[in-house]
């Protein structure tokens, strides 16, 4: 079952569009800021508000890369690998990152705390490397930085 | 016609298509995938690319893909460029990277269009050498099967399954070399239309499941044309065998009916050919006994006795015939139940009398309003509920044209669409499938219905009657005449769902008010071919057996109690001194019989079905005479008719309006270059491997004295006439996609023309009168509720709910109201006059109150005649 | 705005990072444009033709001429409405960033870009499709759309002329697909981004079915300008023929990397040297890649060749988004060439077989030639994939893109894959 504030908010995105599937990436996006991830009950949940297939809903789901499908950590970093941070040391920051918190891409710490996945270019190119962690972007990291930047998350 | 250059020679290609289809219809080897011809172009897998080149000086040219361009005059190109052979060969050995090679244990193995365009681009190296991408495949129910690591992500699955047959529960997941086909999660593919997946599949993702529970390839079945059993359209199939038993029911083109596809009933329903019930032995008196003992016996009884002959809407026009040549026609009696014998018999007389064409399913796809008044088409007939979901695109096609997008260009179209659909207008009494694609519906007991009907036709022509009452729907009704009367190609469907003779009569005023085309569905295959051979009621023979006036009744493919109620069959039956009866299985009326025949089923014998749309239409045996199991007109026939012809040329002379199924295929004398048809595909290992496993010499094959067709792979190579076609095979094209090469254009009739005789053609409209009996609205009774049928693709046909996968997607029985009185799901007791039923309740609350509808054709829901009105109460 | 101005598109920029508000931005000469439009009774067709004169070239790395593009918008009574505006904020190519500070620092002035666009090609919707990613100019971007309409910029009526514009922020759910034009109207439209096919045109069949033009961010901030100045002062700006400044950024190892507002036409070389102080002490430049990751490599000898949209091809290359990424003599250039392959082949929407299938060949290839696995042969077979890529043979031009770098990188720096494969190890690692 949505929310009333989930549908408050999807009511208000779906507006903006001439039908309402057309709000099925609004809708997943907001429906994962409530609940971290994108269950499969969560799916079924958008599918039957915005009167859709639930085989539809995921099917949109699993094409795009912010939505999550499966459950994720309290805080998720994901770490752009394109080009520019490649060339600026994302291997280290790789390393680090994995070292710091015990994890590969797609894993989760054992406390929950953290999902560490790889992301495309952050447009921070100059700045790089970078990171995301939640909606925070931290630029030209070292491994200070980066572990100044993750006691913020808790 | 355009001229376009294919490697300097000039081809006449339709300038409405695109080069693809212009390529494939002039037979080169031009590979694709993503393309079909009923789906259109999207230009996903580039397998069809060639060269093309500006004028003729231009020597460089650049790829296009074929499918993606159109075939407009002057247009050069080349398949045989070496630049494009060789990016259709890199386009190959891409799609083959993450197969798994596993043609060996693949049910497509030998027939598999991915097979065939390999080859035809000659890839046969393998340069990849890391790791395949690999999938979990899901259970999507008893009837298709899934494997995904043959995928090569053509997306002909998911076009078909969403945009075509409209189905939501299948879609890709994923994407870049990831994408997965399936659904959400396991379960039952929910389209009636899911089994086209196995033919759409390039590959052998979407396989046939019951044909795995007994595979065997392609060229070690033996086929033959048949037509589906399920329901009255007539849909063409092909049937295959091996060793004795049916193996599958694949889909045999004709372009005027069923075209790319079949619904799952027809495709799935086949198994109940290989019931263990099946009888396959004559029973006299509960013990079996020999052919001679049995025809013995029956000749001597009706020798002897006082006989009538009871028919079959589920038998060929040829043992119907039989039956009646033996009773005398006299004594022969429709064996169409009463009410059900009263509506055939008032379409068939509209049908006769015309002006209104009864359309062909593709002439309903290409309609561009229709009106549906009391059908619940996909579930009694199928197929045509695909037709009529293809109809909704035609207005908005026409606006996509004035975009210049060429209708070819399916994701183009679509874009251009988005969600607009042409008139559709539903008029039922409980929520049909189709209602989803509709532009209004209205929900009413057949009586509204009618008046409904009555209120459209007078609104198009103000001579045509209409009651004085008023009602609140004209202000829809005068919608719904306005759309007909602007429609380019109108159509109205009807038929006897509604078991209401009135909703029929409002249906042939409308369209005859607006001078649409008028399609009626029938209950079962041979139920036009039936009526149309007449014979005496039902219930008069039930009079006569009771008066005394016979002793014997010999009753041919046909459970009575589905016809009548229980109590007077069993009082007919136990009346009756001899009780013979013919069948496929046992069912309680073969339960009574005395003497008992197996009749052959359309596997095993031939025949002449009449379809809704009066097609008539020649099956085939498929299976080699075995056992005593033989046609019921053989088992019924006088000594001196040898074959199938001689009982065409009887029936032809003693029913003349039934000559036509004389034609409706080649006789058994047909030859081309002097050799019959095969029924089996050539084999490159030679014949002898076929029954290895029992005898090593090869025994003489049957004869096959019905038919033109051998029991055999000997015979011509040369394309069969449409009606002898038992498979679809050429060089290079091992797929189904081989029909391509059967067809004029491809996507078009086939060569020489499509199967069938029609029987009804519109006559000129002459003073036809309009009808007037226009019955009062329906006023819900106190206590009492009008029980109308409800009918469903899986279960309500007799035959197929002895097929494992279809019994498994069974409906169960129940009982549908809009009422408050009920919780859903509670027990309750239906009482009416053919019984006391105990049933489950469903709420459906856009039905009329007052109105009920009940599974039909499903135990214990049999022998019901409709309507009728009842008592509906709480079970205790 | 001030014609005289060099840098129109970021002189209103706070130095601190903070945004331009909208008072800031109409102090600044902010929303005359659209007043000049509506109320000097400019006709869409004059400011498209105001436009087309001015030569803007889409800055989201086509190039294609924007007046041009606009006059091809179907107009009159009979076409189907409404017609669409869609800002395409997807920038999600590799070494990409200048839209983003557009929309983070000035959000008003692609705001107004829009409502001039709009009123051109008589859209009263548009669209500003936002990478997911850009969470801050998400923010800012929201608040400037509504600031701008508490102040009745926006919605029904607009500056009291009679015009209607309703304008959105769509967030994306992320992939690099979605700034394909095409695919972008497909994830609009809440579906799957899967590219469409053209024709169609989205100028006759976009958004919903209905004329719909997509420009990039850049593109959009430069139409004020034009406007207010004119054409020619904004052919004035550049030094080519292409009209108006270039938003230039350069990463990789320089010493200052960063995004400077220049006139069109400026060398890579003044670029790098003057504006990203050259590169880092011990480095030599190898090569670069002149506007995103999927335009091909240029090196030494290409560096004075003015980067725009016609010269660049000169080069063997192309302008792309404007934004470079370097490739120093320390860094790996096998390596480069299979990070970058392997976004494309993340990034592949599926739906064409050269790419979906070939993409993901050819990163394993070049992941195995990196990790000392190559084998003779390897670089035939990624030549082969890399045709197989060419424009036309691809559904949309996520491949071809793809084809670009990785083709350059094996013709100026065959050496060092072969040396790979020789030794069977990186030599850099
Ligand atoms: C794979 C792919 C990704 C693209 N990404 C972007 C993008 O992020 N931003 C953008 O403006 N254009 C992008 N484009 C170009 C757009 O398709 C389109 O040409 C552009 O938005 C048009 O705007 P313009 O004419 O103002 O440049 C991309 C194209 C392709 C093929
Ligand atoms: S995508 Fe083309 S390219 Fe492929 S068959 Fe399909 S038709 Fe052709
Ligand atoms: S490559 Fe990482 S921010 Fe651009």
């Amino acid at each position: 079952m949505l929310t009333a504030e989930e549908i408050q908010e999807i009511k208000t995105e779906t507006a903006h569009y001439p039908k309402r599937e057309a709000g099925c990436i609004d809708a997943l996006k907001i429906v994962q800021r409530h609940r971290g991830w994108v269950s499969d009950e969560s799916v079924r949940d958008i599918a039957e508000y915005l009167g859709m297939s639930a085989t539809d809903v995921d099917s949109i789901a699993t094409f795009y890369n912010l939505i999550f499908r499966r459950p994720v950590g309290r805080h998720v970093v994901m770490v752009c690998d394109s080009v520019s941070c490649w060339i600026m040391g994302y291997d280290r920051v790789k390393k680090h990152l994995g070292e710091r918190l015990g994890i590969d891409h797609g894993q989760t710490t054992s406390d929950d705390r953290f999902t560490m996945l790889p992301i495309v270019c952050l447009g921070c190119c100059d700045h790089a490397p970078a990171m995301m962690v939640d909606s925070d972007l931290h630029s030209d990291l070292n491994p200070q930085k980066i572990d100044s930047a993750l006691e913020k998350y808790k | 016609m355009a001229t376009v250059y294919v490697d300097n020679k000039a081809c006449e290609m339709n300038p409405e298509e695109n080069l693809l289809h212009g390529c494939l219809s002039h037979g080169f080897k031009l590979p694709y995938f993503c393309w079909h011809p009923a789906l259109g172009s999207v230009g996903a897998c580039r397998q069809c690319a060639v060269k093309q080149f500006k004028d003729d000086k231009d020597s460089q040219g650049k790829i296009v893909m074929s499918c993606m361009t159109p075939a407009a005059e002057g247009t050069r190109i080349s398949i045989a460029d070496p630049e494009v052979v060789a990016f259709r060969a890199g386009i190959i050995e891409g799609l083959m990277l993450n197969h798994p090679h596993d043609c060996p244990v693949c049910d497509e193995g030998g027939e598999c269009h991915l097979q065939d365009m390999t080859v035809m681009t000659g890839h046969d190296y393998r340069r990849y050498e890391f790791e395949k991408r690999t999938f979990r495949n899901q259970d999507l129910g008893p009837l298709v099967n899934h494997e995904m690591n043959r995928c090569i992500q053509c997306y002909r699955c998911v076009r078909y399954y969403r945009d075509y047959a409209g189905g939501r529960d299948l879609n890709a997941f994923a994407s870049r070399d990831q994408v997965f086909f399936g659904r959400s999660e396991d379960g039952v593919l929910e389209n009636e239309f899911s089994g086209n997946l196995v033919e759409i599949c390039p590959t052998g993702v979407f396989t046939d499941k019951t044909l795995k529970h007994h595979y065997a390839r392609k060229w070690d079945q033996q086929f033959a044309p048949s037509v589906c059993v399920h329901c009255a359209l007539g849909c063409n199939t092909d049937a295959g065998e091996r060793y004795g038993s049916l193996r599958r029911i694949v889909n045999r083109y004709n372009h005027e009916i069923n075209g790319y596809f079949l619904c799952d009933r027809g495709r799935f329903g086949y198994e109940f050919v290989n019931s263990e019930a099946r009888l396959r032995q004559s029973v006299l008196k509960d013990r079996p006994t020999s052919a001679a003992a049995a025809r013995q016996y029956l000749d001597q009884t009706v020798a002897n006795g006082r006989v009538i002959g009871i028919g079959s809407p589920r038998a060929s026009l040829e043992s119907n015939f039989a039956l009646r040549t033996l009773v005398g026609p006299d004594h022969f009696y429709s064996g169409i139940a009463d009410h059900e014998a009263k509506l055939v018999g008032l379409m068939l007389e509209i049908l006769r009398r015309g002006p209104m064409r009864t359309p062909t399913l593709r002439d309903i796809e290409e309609s561009d309003v229709v009106l549906i008044l009391g059908e619940d088409l996909t579930n009694v007939a199928p197929r045509m509920a695909l037709s009529v979901r293809q109809s909704v695109r035609q207005q908005p096609m026409e606006a996509v044209k004035k975009l210049k997008v060429p209708l070819w260009l399916d994701h183009g179209v679509r874009d251009a669409m988005q969600d607009a659909r042409g008139p559709l207008y539903i008029a039922t009494p409980y929520r049909t499938r189709l209602d989803e694609v509709a532009t209004a519906t209205f929900r009413a007991a057949p009586d509204d219905l009618a008046r409904f009907g009555f209120a459209i036709a007078h609104a198009l022509d103000s001579s045509a009657p209409i009651s004085h009452e008023t009602s609140q729907d004209w202000l829809m009704a005068a919608a719904i005449a306005r759309a007909l009367k602007a429609a380019k190609k109108p159509l109205v469907i009807s038929g006897t769902s509604c078991a209401s003779e009135a909703v029929i009569q409002a249906a042939a005023n409308v369209a005859m008010a607006a001078n649409t085309a008028l399609s009626f569905t029938a209950p079962e295959c041979n139920t036009i071919g039936a009526a149309l051979m007449g014979g005496n009621s039902l219930s008069a023979a039930f009079q006569a057996v009771k008066d005394g006036e016979a002793d014997t009744v010999i009753i041919l493919e046909n459970d009575l109690y589905r016809r009548a109620p229980q109590a007077e069959v069993d009082s007919m039956l136990k009346a009756a001194t001899h009780v013979i009866a013919l069948d496929h299985l046992p069912n309680p009326t073969t339960e009574k019989a005395e003497l008992l025949l197996p009749a052959g089923t359309f596997a095993e014998s031939d025949g002449t079905f009449i379809s809704s749309e009066g097609r008539v239409q020649r099956f085939l045996q498929v299976s080699a005479p075995q056992n005593e199991v033989m046609a019921s007109w053989r088992w019924l026939k006088p000594d001196h008719w040898q074959s199938l012809d001689d009982v065409l040329r009887a029936m032809a002379k003693a029913l003349p309006e039934l000559d036509a199924a004389c034609d409706a295929a080649p006789s058994s004398k047909f030859r081309i270059a002097g050799a019959k048809i095969p029924r089996s595909p050539l084999r490159e290992s030679g014949r002898t491997a076929a029954l290895v496993n029992i005898n090593i010499s090869e025994p003489k094959t049957p004869d096959d004295p019905d038919s033109a067709l051998s029991f055999s792979m000997e015979g011509t190579p040369d394309q069969p006439p449409a009606a002898l076609i038992p498979f679809f095979w050429s060089p290079n094209w091992n797929s189904i996609q081989a029909v391509n090469t059967y067809q004029k254009e491809v996507g078009g009739p086939l060569r020489g023309g499509d199967a069938g005789v029609r029987l009804f053609e519109p006559a000129p409209r002459n003073g036809q009168a309009y009808f007037s009996a226009i019955p009062r609205a329906f006023s819900p009774r106190q206590g009492a509720w009008l029980l109308v049928p409800m009918y469903h693709i899986f279960g309500s046909d007799e035959l197929s709910l002895a097929a494992p996968g279809i019994r498994e997607l069974a409906t169960k029985p129940h009982v549908a109201v809009n009422s408050d009185e009920f919780a859903e799901g509670a027990e309750v007791e239906v009482n009416c006059a053919a019984g006391t039923f105990r049933l489950p309740v469903m709420i459906h609350r856009e039905m009329p109150v007052g109105v009920a509808a009940l599974s039909v054709g499903l135990s214990p829901l049999v022998g019901i005649q409709w309507p009728t009105w009842g008592k509906i109460a709480r079970a205790k | 705005m001030k014609g005289n101005s060099e840098k129109p598109l970021t002189e209103r920029m706070h130095t601190d990072g903070s945004v331009v508000d909208l008072q800031t931005y109409e102090q600044a000469g902010g929303y005359q444009a659209i007043r000049k439009v509506l109320h000097a009774g400019m006709t869409p067709m004059a400011v498209t033709e105001e436009v087309k004169a001015a030569n803007l070239r889409g800055r989201g790395g086509a190039g294609f001429q924007t007046g041009v593009k606009w006059s091809f918008v179907p107009r009159g009574k009979d076409v189907p409405n409404p017609t669409y505006l869609v800002v395409n904020g997807d920038e999600m190519e590799p070494g990409t960033f200048k839209d983003r500070l557009l929309m983070e620092r000035d959000p008003h002035q692609l705001i107004e870009g829009a409502m001039v666009a709009a009123f051109a090609i008589e859209a009263d919707i548009a669209y500003i499709f936002l990478r997911g990613e850009y969470t801050l100019a998400a923010e800012r971007l929201a608040r400037a759309i509504a600031e701008a309409y508490e102040h009745h910029y926006l919605g029904k009526n607009i500056f009291g002329a009679g015009c209607n514009l309703e304008l959105y922020l769509h967030l994306s759910g992320g992939r690099y697909i979605c700034g394909d034009e095409t695919g972008l109207l497909n994830a609009l439209e809440g579906k799957r981004a899967n590219p469409r096919a053209k024709p169609p045109f989205p100028v006759v069949v976009g958004l919903f079915g209905k004329p719909t033009v997509v420009n990039n961010v850049e593109t959009i901030c430069c139409v004020p300008h034009i406007i207010n100045n004119g054409a020619e002062w904004f052919h004035g700006l550049s030094k080519t023929n292409d009209g108006g400044t270039k938003l230039y950024g350069v990463s990789g190892k320089v010493k200052r990397p960063g995004l400077w507002e220049l006139p069109m036409g400026t060398t890579a070389r003044e670029i790098i040297e003057e504006h990203a102080g050259g590169m880092r002490d011990g480095l030599k430049l190898r090569g670069l890649l002149p506007g995103g990751s999927s335009t091909p490599f240029i090196v030494e000898q290409h560096l004075d060749t003015p980067m725009d949209f016609t010269e660049m091809p000169k080069a063997g290359s192309r302008l792309g988004t404007g934004t470079m990424i370097v490739l120093d003599d320390h860094t790996c250039a096998v390596g480069m060439a299979w990070n970058m392959t392997r976004f494309f082949a993340r990034e592949s929407c599926g739906f064409c077989t050269p790419c979906w299938s070939g993409l993901g060949w050819a990163e394993r290839i070049l992941r195995s030639i990196e990790d000392g696995k190559g084998k003779p042969g390897d670089l035939d077979k990624l030549a082969f994939q890399a045709k197989m890529w060419s424009p036309g043979n691809t559904f949309c031009a996520l491949a071809p893109g793809a084809a670009d770098p990785l083709e350059t990188s094996m013709k100026y720096f065959r050496e060092d894959f072969e040396r790979h494969i020789r030794e069977h190890r990186c030599p850099w690692s």
